[in-house]
Formats: structure tokens, sequence, C-alpha cells
């Protein structure tokens, strides 16, 4: 097993990663981790612990104050932001609200990365951008704009967005925050059907232990349709970890087990298990 | 002591950078024609009503009050001179652009501001667009071609709202002396420095706009305190610029 591991390879590494909000707050301080192709991340921590921030030095929308940051095997820490552009080519990414141009329509929002990519017309890429719709059920609203969408609704087109231009890593920000548990667990099983379906790596920040439990063990059986429990042996079980955060430090990291097991009364407060009781 | 004077040269210095980038922008592809369009439907054609109104009244108002002070002199008959150097030179640019200030460099920062806080400028930049060229150089584009046009709308419908007051309604002058004084007025130093402002100003609206749009932090709440400041700061700067213009152009 851990030959196949070090066989996989790496797609995102920050090493040793801080930064300083006002040259006072520290926002994140010695941050590592690393993802290899296929790893699922889930990383949890209360509101202000860094997790947001990660995701954007991740994807070089902030940059770090020390520290480098290795994406898809190279260095990316000091490129330019035309070089960034290339790198995040390869990264599909969902926004806390969706992030969504309230000036575009669906169908427009959707296609914006191929049409912007790719320079192809919104005409050709528009099979691509009706199927990606549909994946998440909404391809009815391909001309209505953000504002006419529910919350919920609109976190599902982000989805569609980001997994459009078949991205080698899904990075999630908060996709469930502020939404009822129905809506909440619709989300997480597309973002569990998007990550079999595409075979992505994924990392998915919330502060919702349930959302990790579902990543860590559930898969969508394309057959059936459904999602169904990972077997114990299963490698996906294995590549599924868990990061807890506070005060920009990670102060856990390992699999749902060892977070269940944990002693420590912060992070305890991120396990399914003892929160159930 | 040092501290207080960091933030406005921070600010200062990154209205400079962005000024920099949007403009060198203007000749880099790839071009957003369209938004560039939509812009100036928003802010030319959008502003015109109320550049008529105000460049009317100003006219107006401005041969009311001379119509007092040269009747003094027995100078009644180069009120059209009058009127047409001050709106020409500073009332047509300085209205204007303060109007088109309270309306687009508001409505700028509060969109921009918006997109900021909803995080629609950092899904731009993840999708590989820049906000820049995309958002901040069809704005520059914009108001740098409607300002000077909405500017001589301006001066022209002032110059009429001064004959109004000065030849049916005061009968200070005929109509003939009127624009004839008001046309032989006008020099090229004036017209130059009138057109000139407003191209000054146009930057300011713009780029004042986009900055405290970009800058927003802290949710709907920010997006208020940056409409706020925008236009208070362009509507400072507009002033501050037209004295710095006007006391070059006063040696010329």
């Amino acid at each position: 097993m851990s030959n196949n591991a070090t066989a996989r390879p790496s797609i995102l590494r920050l090493d040793n990663i801080s930064l300083t909000f006002d040259g006072v707050t520290k926002v994140l301080d010695g941050v590592s981790m690393e993802m290899l192709a296929g790893d699922t991340k889930i990383i949890l921590g209360a509101a202000g612990a860094g997790k947001s921030v990660m995701l954007k030095i991740a994807l070089g929308l902030l940059r770090s104050a020390s520290g480098r940051i290795y994406l898809f095997g190279q260095d990316v820490t000091d490129f330019t932001e035309n070089q960034w552009y290339e790198v995040r080519s390869r990264i599909g990414v969902l926004f806390q609200e969706g992030g969504l141009f309230d000036s575009l329509t669906i169908e427009e929002n959707v296609a914006y990365p191929l049409v912007n990519r790719s320079n192809k017309s919104p005409e050709e890429v528009h099979p691509h951008v009706e199927e990606a719709l549909r994946f998440v059920e909404l391809a009815h609203t391909l001309d209505k704009f953000p504002s006419e969408l529910s919350g919920g609704m609109r976190r599902r087109v982000g989805i569609a967005r980001a997994g459009i231009s078949d991205p080698d890593l899904l990075l999630y920000d908060s996709p469930t925050a502020g939404l009822d548990p129905i809506t909440a667990n619709k989300i997480m099983s597309l973002i569990i059907q998007e990550r079999e379906t595409r075979n992505a790596t994924s990392a998915i920040v919330t502060h919702r232990f349930q959302d990790g439990h579902m990543m860590a063990n559930f898969r969508y059986n394309s057959e059936s349709k459904r999602l169904e429990r990972i077997p114990d042996d299963s490698p996906l079980r294995q590549r599924t970890r868990f990061i807890v955060m506070r005060e920009g430090r990670i102060v856990f990291e390992g699999s749902e087990r060892e977070l269940d097991a944990s002693t420590d009364p912060y992070i305890a407060k991120f396990s399914m298990q003892r929160s159930a009781h | 002591m040092l501290d207080i004077l960091k933030s406005p040269i921070v600010t200062f210095q990154e209205f400079i950078l962005l000024a920099g980038r949007a403009t060198a922008n203007i000749v880099r592809r790839p071009f957003y024609g369209s938004d560039v369009i939509l812009q100036m439907d928003l802010i030319g054609v959008g502003s015109l009503p109320i550049t008529i109104l105000i460049g009317f009244f100003s006219g107006a108002v401005m041969a009311l009050q001379m119509s007092r002070a040269l009747s003094q002199y027995g100078a009644t008959g180069q009120v059209g001179q009058i009127t047409a150097i001050t709106l020409v030179r500073e009332m047509g640019p300085v209205l204007t652009a303060l109007l088109v200030a309270g309306r687009n460099a508001s409505g700028i920062a509060s969109e921009l501001g918006s997109m900021k806080v909803t995080e629609q400028i950092d899904a731009m930049r993840a999708l590989g667009t820049d906000p820049i060229k995309k958002l901040v150089t069809p704005r520059l584009i914009a108001t740098c071609f409607t300002l000077p046009l909405l500017t001589i709308v301006a001066d022209f419908i002032g110059i009429i709202g001064g004959y109004l007051v000065a030849v049916p309604l005061l009968a200070l002058t005929t109509s003939s002396q009127y624009w004839n004084n008001a046309w032989r007025s006008l020099e090229y130093n004036d017209i130059t420095q009138g057109l000139l402002k407003p191209l000054v100003f146009a930057y300011i609206i713009a780029l004042v706009g986009c900055l405290y749009g970009m800058r927003t932090t802290g949710g709907t709440q920010g997006v208020g305190r940056a409409t706020t400041q925008a236009v208070v700061v362009a509507s400072v700067w507009i002033f501050v610029c037209t004295f710095l213009i006007t006391r070059i152009f006063v040696n010329i």
C-alpha cells in the first residue's frame, strides 16, 4: 500500500506557509501539507482558523509571507499572476457563496472557464454546459440569473462550473455553510459524485463534521446511481485524511478513526462519534 | 505621526499602480469591447439627462448673478462672455465631474465592492481573468471617452441657459451680441483646459471608484463604506486637480 502511495504524483504541497494580516494577526503559522493524486482532504476548524485562507494561498489568490507552494510538481511560489492563470486552469474551485457572476446568466457562468481559456464560442461549449448543469440537476436554469436561484442552487451551479474544465484538483470552500441539512446533504453527495466521476483530487473546507464523515465513508456507485458505504479495505478510505486547524496551525492530521480517538477537546469537537454522544 | 501618514500614502501608491496597470491594459489583449460599450451606456448616456439639467441651470444662474454685478458698471453686454468663459473653463468640467462622481464613482465602487465581498473577483482570478483588465480598464476607457463629451454638452446647454436669462428674461443684451461675445471670448487656452480637465477627472472618478471597490472588506457594511469613501475622495481630488490645472493654464 505504501509503495502505491509514493508512486502517485504530488498535486499540491504546502511547505511551512505563514501569513500575517496587517503585520499583526497571524492567519497562517507554519502550515505544511501534501496532497497526492486521488487524495481527499477534509479541512475542519472553527471560523477564523485559516481554512479558507489556506485554499486561497493554494490558488495563488493570496501570497504567503514565507514558505513554498508546489502545484502539480512545480514550485509556484514566485509565479507572476500570468503564470498563475496557467496553473489555475487545472484547478476547479467552489467559493463559499458559489462565487457566481451576478451579471451573467447561469449558462454564461458555467461556460466561463471554457470560453475564457480555450477561446471557444458559447455555441461550441453549449452541449458541455448543458451536461454539467444536468449533472447538478439544474439544466432548466440556463437562462436564469444567479439572483433568481436559491442559495443551494447557486452552490450547485458553482459545482458545475468548478468541474466543467475537467480539473486535476478540486477545492471546495465551505460548500454547505448556511444551508439546511437536506440541501447540505444533496451538495455533499454531488461533491462525492464529482470526485468519483472525475477521479480528481479534492480538498474540502468545512466546519460541519457531517460533511467530512460523508466524504470519508461514502462513494458514488455509477451503476445504481446511489451513494454507498466505502468498504473498509478500499484504498479510497486510506486516501481520505482529516485536517483540523486552529488559529492558523494544523493541530491534527489523520484518518477518521484517529480523529475519533483524539483526546484533545478542540479536535474532538469535529469528530462525528463524539458529537453524536 | 508616521502611522497617520502611512495609510494615505499606501492608498496613493495603490492608486498609481492601478492607474498604470489599467492604462497599460488599454493596448493589451484580450479586449473587452462589449464591456466598454456597456459602461459607456451606463456612464455616458445614463448621465446625459442630469448633465443637461445641471448645465442649463448653472448657465442660467451665472447670467442672473452677473446681471446685477455687470449692471453696476453698465457692462451688461459682457454677460455672454462671462457665462461662456466661466462655464467652459471651470463650471462645466467641475460640475459635470462632480455629478458623474456622485453617480458613477459610487456605482462603480458599490458594484465592484459587492463583487469583492461575494468572492466574484476571486472567482474571476481563479477562472483565469485579470479583474483589472475585465473590470477596471473598460470603466476607465468609458469614463475617459464620455466625460469630455458630457462636459461639452453641459457647456453648450449652460450657454443656452445663460442666453435665456440674459436675453428673453432680463433683456440685458441682444441675441446677436450675446452669442458673438460668447463665441469670441473663448480662446484655445480655454478650450484646452476645458477638455483636459474632464480627462483628468475621468481618471480620478473611474480609478477611485474601482480602487475603493476592489479594496472592500467587511461584508455589506464595507460596501457602503467603500461607496461613500469613493465619492468623497473623488470629489476632493476633482477640486484639487482643477486648482492645479488652472494654476498651470493661468500662466500660459
